[in-house]
Formats: C-alpha cells, sequence, structure tokens
C-alpha cells in the first residue's frame, strides 16, 4: 500500500507543516516515507507544495507527479494540481479559500472551510491541521494514539501550548462532515 | 541511535560532526543553507567551530589551514559558490591535503536557478581546478547516503590526503527520510605530515603548493596519480539494479536514480528487462559495473539533470561498444519517471538506436 501526498497552497499556510506531521506519522507506524518541499522564492508567499509518499514498499522517486491525495489551500494550486490526481484519488479543498469545484468527477472530492473554522475558533493558523484531520478520518488512519504521538515528534517541547490547538484542529477536521 | 527523520542537508551535517569534523567554514547559498544553520547551532554546544566566512574563498582557504594541521575540516556550498573555491580546490591538491567540500548542486551556468541540477559533473570529475588532479567524488541517492558518504568522505579523504566532495542536488538536500547516523569514534589515519609545532624535537612539516623544481613537481604528479590508480582499482562503488538478467542498462546518479528506479519498475511489468548501473562514486567512475553490463546490455540509457554530461564516461567505460541514449532534463527541472518510461519503452521498441 502507498499513498501520493501532495499537499499545495500559499507559502505560510503550514503546508510543510501539515506533511512533516503525516511523515511522521507515517514513519512510528514502521512506514518507508519521504518529505519533499519546494524551496526557494516561491515559499515567501507565492505557491508551495510539499510531497509526501507513506509506503510498505522502500519509495522509489521521492516526487509525487501524480497523488492520490491531493490537499489544496489556494486557488492556483487547485488549478496546476486537479490534472495530476490519479484516477480514483481524493482531493480536499479549503472552500474558504477556494472559490470553485472540482471539476473531475473519477476522484472523490471533500470541501472543507478550514481556514474560517480555524479564524471562528480562535486557532487562525491551523486550517492546515483541520484538512490534515479530515484527511486522516477519510483515509480510516486517524487512531488517535498515532496521532498524538506523532504530533509530539512536530511540536517544539518549548511550547506545548501548541500541541493542544494543534490537536484540537486535528479533531475538528476528523469531525467535519 | 534509531532512525530519525531529517533533512540531507541536515543528516549531512551531523554526519559530518559524527566523523570528528569540529570545523566548518561557510557562506549561505541556497539549496544547501540548513548545512550552515545546523552546524551554527551544533558546533559552539560541542566545542566545536562554525565560521560564517566573508566569502567562499575565504571559507575554502580556511579549511586549507585546518587540514594543514591536521584536523577534519568541511565546507559546503551550491554551484556559483563552488566555482568561486576553484583556487582553493587545486592547492589542497596539490598541498596533497585532506578536505571535505560538499557541493548541493542548482542549475547552471553563471547564477542560473535554485532548483536541483546536476550540472556540475563535469566540474567535480574534470576540472574543479587547475593542473591535474583529482577529487573523490561522492553521489548520495538518498538521505541515509548523505550522512554515510559523508563519514565514507572524510575516511578517504584522511586514508589518500584529498578531497572528498559530496555532489549532492537540491533534491537531496531538502528531502527529509528517516536516517540512522552511526554512532562510532571516528576513524583515525596517520597525519604525521601536518604542521603542528616541532616541539624543537623533530625537522619541521612543510605543506605547500608551491614547488619551482619542475623534476620535483613532476614527481609529486607521478606519485599522486599513481595514487589515483590506487583508488580506482579499490574505491569504486556503485549500485546494480535489477542488472542480472538485463538487456537495457539505464545509468543514473542521485535523484534521477531514484526517478529512473520508478520507470524500471514500470517498465519490468510491461515484460522489459532493463536494470540499472547507479554510480555513488562519480570519481572514479565505475568502469568496470559499466562493461560488466555491456556484456549482456545492447544498450544503455544515461538519465541525468543535465546535458549529458554523464554519457561520455559511460562510452569510455564500454569503449562504444553499444549505443547510449539521453533522457535529461536541464535548468532545475527533474525528469518525471513517465519521461524514462517512455525512453526505455522507446529503446526496447527500437533496439537503442540513439535519436
Amino acid at each position: 500500500m502507498t499513498h501520493q501526498f501532495l499537499i499545495a497552497g500559499f507559502g505560510g499556510q503550514g503546508l510543510l507543516f501539515a506533511g512533516k506531521f503525516m511523515v511522521n506519522k507515517g514513519m512510528l507506524e514502521g512506514k518507508e516515507v519521504t518529505w519533499l518541499p519546494s524551496y526557494g522564492p516561491e515559499m515567501r508567499g507565492g505557491t508551495a507544495n510539499c510531497s509526501v509518499i507513506i509506503s510498505d514498499e522502500p519509495v522509489g522517486s521521492p516526487i509525487v507527479d501524480h497523488p492520490d491525495v491531493l490537499m489544496v489551500m489556494n486557488r492556483p494550486s487547485l488549478d496546476k494540481y486537479e490534472s495530476a490526481v490519479q484516477p480514483g484519488g481524493m482531493i480536499f479543498v479549503d472552500s474558504t479559500l477556494i472559490d470553485r469545484r472540482v471539476e473531475r468527477t473519477d476522484v472523490t472530492t471533500f470541501y472543507v472551510p478550514a481556514t474560517a473554522m480555524a479564524s471562528e475558533s480562535g486557532i487562525t493558523t491551523l486550517a492546515n491541521m483541520i484538512l490534515t484531520g479530515k484527511i486522516l478520518k477519510e483515509l480510516g488512519q486517524f487512531d488517535e494514539a498515532g496521532v498524538e504521538n506523532a504530533l509530539r515528534k512536530v511540536v517544539s517541547a518549548k511550547h506545548p501550548e501548541m500541541y493542544e490547538i494543534n490537536l484540537k484542529a486535528l479533531t475538528m477536521g476528523r469531525d467535519y462532515e | 541511535m534509531s532512525k530519525v527523520l531529517m533533512k540531507g542537508n541536515e543528516a549531512l551535517a551531523e554526519a559530518a560532526i559524527k566523523a570528528g569534523c569540529r570545523h566548518y567554514f561557510g557562506y549561505p547559498i541556497t539549496p544547501q543553507t540548513e548545512v550552515a544553520a545546523y552546524m551554527a547551532k551544533r558546533m559552539p554546544k560541542i566545542g566545536g567551530v562554525f565560521l560564517q566566512a566573508e566569502s567562499e574563498i575565504a571559507a575554502i582557504n580556511m579549511v586549507y589551514g585546518v587540514a594543514s594541521a591536521g584536523l577534519r575540516a568541511m565546507t559546503s556550498s551550491s554551484s556559483p559558490g563552488i566555482s568561486l573555491k576553484s583556487e582553493g580546490l587545486s592547492y589542497l591538491a596539490g598541498a596533497d591535503l585532506p578536505a571535505l567540500v560538499v557541493n548541493v548542486q542548482r542549475g547552471g551556468p553563471g547564477l542560473g536557478g535554485i532548483q536541483p541540477s546536476q550540472s556540475d559533473y563535469y566540474q567535480a570529475t574534470r576540472g574543479a581546478g587547475h593542473g591535474d588532479f583529482h577529487m573523490i567524488v561522492l553521489a548520495p541517492a538518498s538521505v541515509q547516503e548523505m550522512a554515510d558518504l559523508t563519514m565514507k568522505g572524510f575516511d578517504l579523504a584522511d586514508k589518500y590526503r584529498m578531497t572528498s566532495m559530496i555532489l549532492a542536488d537540491g533534491t537531496m538536500g531538502q528531502m527529509m527520510e528517516p536516517v540512522e547516523i552511526r554512532e562510532s569514534a571516528p576513524n583515525q589515519y596517520d597525519k604525521s605530515w601536518a604542521v603542528t609545532g616541532t616541539d624543537m624535537k623533530r625537522k619541521h612539516n612543510i605543506v605547500n603548493s608551491l614547488s619551482l623544481d619542475p623534476y620535483e613537481l613532476e614527481t609529486f604528479n607521478f606519485e599522486r596519480y599513481e595514487r589515483y590508480r590506487k583508488i580506482e582499482e579499490t574505491e569504486t562503488m556503485a549500485e546494480e539494479y535489477l542488472m542480472d538478467d538485463a538487456e537495457i542498462c539505464v545509468a543514473a546518479f542521485g535523484i534521477a536514480a531514484r526517478v529512473a528506479k520508478n520507470a524500471i519498475v514500470e517498465a519490468r511489468r510491461q515484460g522489459v528487462k532493463v536494470g540499472m548501473v547507479r554510480p555513488i562514486t562519480l570519481w572514479p567512475f565505475p568502469k568496470a559495473a559499466m562493461a560488466r553490463a555491456a556484456g549482456h546490455c545492447r544498450a544503455f540509457l544515461s538519465v541525468e539533470l543535465n546535458m549529458g554530461q554523464m554519457v561520455d564516461d559511460i562510452r569510455l567505460a564500454i569503449e562504444c561498444s553499444r549505443p547510449v541514449a539521453l533522457c535529461n532534463r536541464a535548468g532545475g527541472i527533474i525528469p518525471s519517471s513517465e519521461e524514462v518510461y517512455k525512453r526505455i519503452m522507446e529503446i526496447a521498441q527500437n533496439g537503442g538506436a540513439d535519436k
């Protein structure tokens, strides 16, 4: 079993962090994993993305050309990557920030108003983790122990309060229908 | 130490520290800046030196200084910065000093771009600076190899008194994978040549790259090439992947080899007997592995992030006995596994004639 995730949006939305969380979770579960960010000027306000592969097999290329799970947090990213998703794949859309529907009919689409949910709950910067929670839920991978262990790996020990709000965001995503 | 997730650049830096390197000199440049950032954080805590030099040229000459004193030293940069270090690389060779130099390549020439590239292949394997000399060039294809080959690079440098270069690319530097960094005391090598003070008890050592007597200079060159010959015999490394029954041989290193692996798996599913020789040392080039492949493969396909700089080395290794095709992207673009797959299938259908 291999999942190829592509997480895309604006620089500053926490896309790389969401990827880091996923890849840590995969590693803790004994999977083969890779994480590859876009880097450079695009990280400073332009579009940014992050390729994450979680597999039972050793990973060849770390570059995700055709994700089976696409998470998008801005319109340019949906425009750019919608056609790249594998048939039968899933697209997770931040519907607060993206004003159009997915055109593909051979994929499953989930619209989550993550940015609005985050800001209403006072965790403005954590729309990324709300979407991530939804993804884990839909993949059947939201086991609480696994989520908590991975979160401890990526949240700095100096900021224990960040752990709580990230967990809150993930849980909100899980519970969103 | 169990496996941890690290970026390639960070794994490389930590491995250098584990290998006993306590002197890092650098100057920031994308996409290798994490090496310097990691060293800046770690070195002060372990009694080491992190120094952001005023330029790349200063940094390589600081490496020369520390290496002269018999200590492990390194610098890292990306393509344009390596060009600036060129003079220092030649002086290191002329003075027979061990050093580790890291090039996390980006697209060129000139300032080029900042996306991954392999276009410094010629520079690393042929023309790192003026004069007759080689560096040992190691090409990691995973975060684990970023760490392992860094340790290996320091050992080879000390063993043969020369520069080892890690020739990585932006992808290898930026990606994260689980990595286990070996915990063991650094290997020790004889450094009785180092300039450490005589204590008035021995004749003083000289570290220098100037020899005005041409007969003496010729001797140095011949001696150095005798060492290079030994390295070619004993230190060449390559991974052979699905080569046993292969009829087509893909040759690729670094990120190109990772992409090619996907294409090979797909082509095998279609019944095409294709394998890969992945050079781990680019100098010395794995000539024997290529020649072995030519024994049973009817064509070669070089996959590279440049204009085909490795093609000549393959042709030389197989004495032009088989056609060598090229699948390449340049300027910071990585060939997709579909592009590589398509080229493999074309070769499978037309018998390997280059286009």
